[in-house]
């Protein structure tokens, strides 16, 4: 029966491998159409929960030619757990390297800013960071402290403007020619119930990277405008304060007020 | 351990883009039903909602992807992410499928069918008690919706679940729109299978909505695609049962193709008039 089991299963994704042995309806000892069913659910199924964890992407290739690729990573990465809203995480990397998407090179990227949406969606309740906790702490302190992100907070970073590649597929942004072809980093965060995604300012991915890592408020701003000229740490501070992107001010032991 | 106790009327499977809806107003629905992993996230709009719902309304979580039916032990991490969801909302009902949907580390995301052997029945019943003993509370086992039969099979499926019954002390989810699609396609009669089912052991029913199409031999071929209302015929298996046994917990699922809420609010009113009628005849 294991090995029913085992035969049952192989069979579902080989759409043209032969019938298990062992099964019959009342009809025929052959139930193709009937074997068929199960197959057709399980692909079905697991494109359905692709297509609704991938919106955008969907949209920018057709319901069509998402579905065919979606078969082809399903066959090749099936999922290894139920929880499905997790399932695809390597989906940006296959896309990269199946040869029918080159044309769309940044359909990687608008794939892993959804899966940041995904993610934030189900991470972890807070509260985020009170900006008068921040304008509360001692001037001579600021430089030396570090901030702990939200547990919903992701970066994507990206060589397109996947911002607004992603918004105008998603119906946040009408459709239209993109005027400025450049790159666009994004924050993605969800504060209470809605996940917002925002475009970066200049030098705003490499400072939050730096701050993610650990490092104080200074480190972090001199990587950002080391890596950026146009870097403004007062706006880019305000902006992922006022998003909610930080949930806790952290200040070296011993200095605790 | 904690006995199944839905209220005995008529429910409706959540769907998240009724919620406001839903929340605007005191809906004429006895529980609401959710699958369990849907709810497995830290958290997020998910728990937000059903923490709300869970303070009107009584409440069911229904598995999906536990693979009672597999050959191969449970997944001890699933086992523990349905215990935290049942201690989290402390649900009047948890409930499974009679079928199998991981092999090996591959989750297949269907409920597909096994042989009713001795084999499979003992195995049944190991992992049946395993979520009992886990989660502190009797588990309701559902009888599936299947397409094909197995030659290995000795049991009759009405059989086997009265065999699992009394050896688990679980109790049985009826979902008769699974019973009628399995008869059709099995060109056997639903009233004879409804005749042998245990049915004293029936703590819910589920009613949902299928298609049509055949097999390569032109036989009709119903599929459980719960994507449509409920089918006349299933109200007429409905009604029948419900006159045997009295009221009992009746959900509505409608899982694709999801209609606007006032069309499942309708098709849970019909429901509870039904049972409405059975308790008055009582």
């Amino acid at each position: 029966m294991s090995s029913m089991q085992q035969r049952f299963a192989a069979a579902l994704m080989a759409p043209d491998s032969p019938l298990p042995d062992g099964l019959s309806s009342w009809n025929s000892r052959q139930p193709k159409a009937r074997y068929d069913v199960y197959r057709n659910n399980v692909m079905m199924g697991l494109r359905r929960a692709l297509a609704s964890r991938f919106p955008a992407a969907e949209r920018i290739v057709g319901e069509d030619f998402f579905a065919a690729m979606a078969d082809t990573f399903i066959r090749a990465h099936p999922p290894r757990s139920p929880l499905l809203f997790l399932y695809g995480d390597d989906l940006p990397e296959f896309a990269a390297g199946f040869p029918p998407a080159q044309s769309v090179p940044y359909l990687p990227d608008v794939m892993r800013l959804e899966i940041a949406r995904g993610r934030a969606y189900h991470a972890a309740d807070a509260a985020p960071l009170d900006p008068a906790r921040l304008a509360a702490v001692a001037p001579e302190r600021l430089a030396e402290l570090r901030l702990v992100f939200h547990p919903s907070t992701a970066l994507v970073r990206s060589a397109f403007p996947v911002v607004t590649i992603w918004a105008m597929n998603a119906g946040e942004l009408p459709a239209a020619a993109i005027a400025g072809w450049t790159p666009q980093d994004a924050l993605v965060v969800r504060p209470h119930l809605v996940v917002e995604v925002l475009r970066l300012p200049p030098g705003g991915a490499v400072f939050l990277e730096a701050l993610t890592d650990g490092m104080t408020l200074t480190t972090a701003a001199e990587a950002a405008m080391a890596a950026d000229a146009a870097f403004d740490l007062a706006a880019n501070l305000a902006g992922a304060l006022g998003a909610g992107a930080f949930s806790a001010i952290l200040i070296d032991q011993g200095d605790q007020p | 351990m904690k006995a199944s106790q839905l209220p005995a009327r008529a429910g409706v499977g959540f769907k998240p883009e009724h919620f406001a809806m839903i929340d605007a107003e005191r809906q004429p629905v006895g529980f609401f039903e959710v699958h369990a992993e849907n709810y497995m996230g830290a958290g997020g709009p998910p728990h937000a909602q059903l923490s709300r719902l869970r303070e009107v309304y009584a409440l069911s979580i229904h598995g999906v992807g536990l693979s009672i039916g597999s050959l191969q032990p449970l997944d001890q991490d699933h086992l523990r992410r349905l215990r935290q969801v049942c201690d989290r909302y402390q649900p009047e009902s948890f409930s499974e499928h009679l079928a199998w949907s991981t092999h090996d580390t591959t989750f297949l995301n269907d409920l597909l069918p096994l042989p009713y052997t001795r084999e499979t029945l003992e195995q049944i019943c190991r992992h049946i008690d395993e979520v009992q003993t886990t989660l502190g509370r009797q588990m309701l086992l559902e009888n599936p919706a299947t397409y094909l039969l197995f030659e290995e099979s000795t049991y009759e499926e009405t059989d086997f679940l009265d065999e699992v019954v009394k050896r688990s002390g679980c109790g049985l989810l009826l979902d008769i729109n699974n019973v009628f699609v399995a008869s059709t396609n099995h060109n056997t009669d639903p009233r004879s299978y409804l005749a042998r089912f245990p049915i004293r052991h029936v703590r819910e029913i589920h009613l949902g909505g299928h298609s049509e199409t055949e097999d390569d031999l032109g036989a009709p071929l119903l599929i459980d695609s719960h994507d449509t209302p409920v089918r006349d015929p299933v109200w007429a298996l409905y009604a029948e049962v419900v006159a045997r046994i009295g009221p009992v917990a009746t959900l509505i699922e409608w899982d694709n193709d999801v209609p606007a809420w006032p069309v499942l609010r309708s098709e849970a009113e019909a429901a509870e008039a039904i049972l409405r009628r059975s308790a008055l005849a009582a």
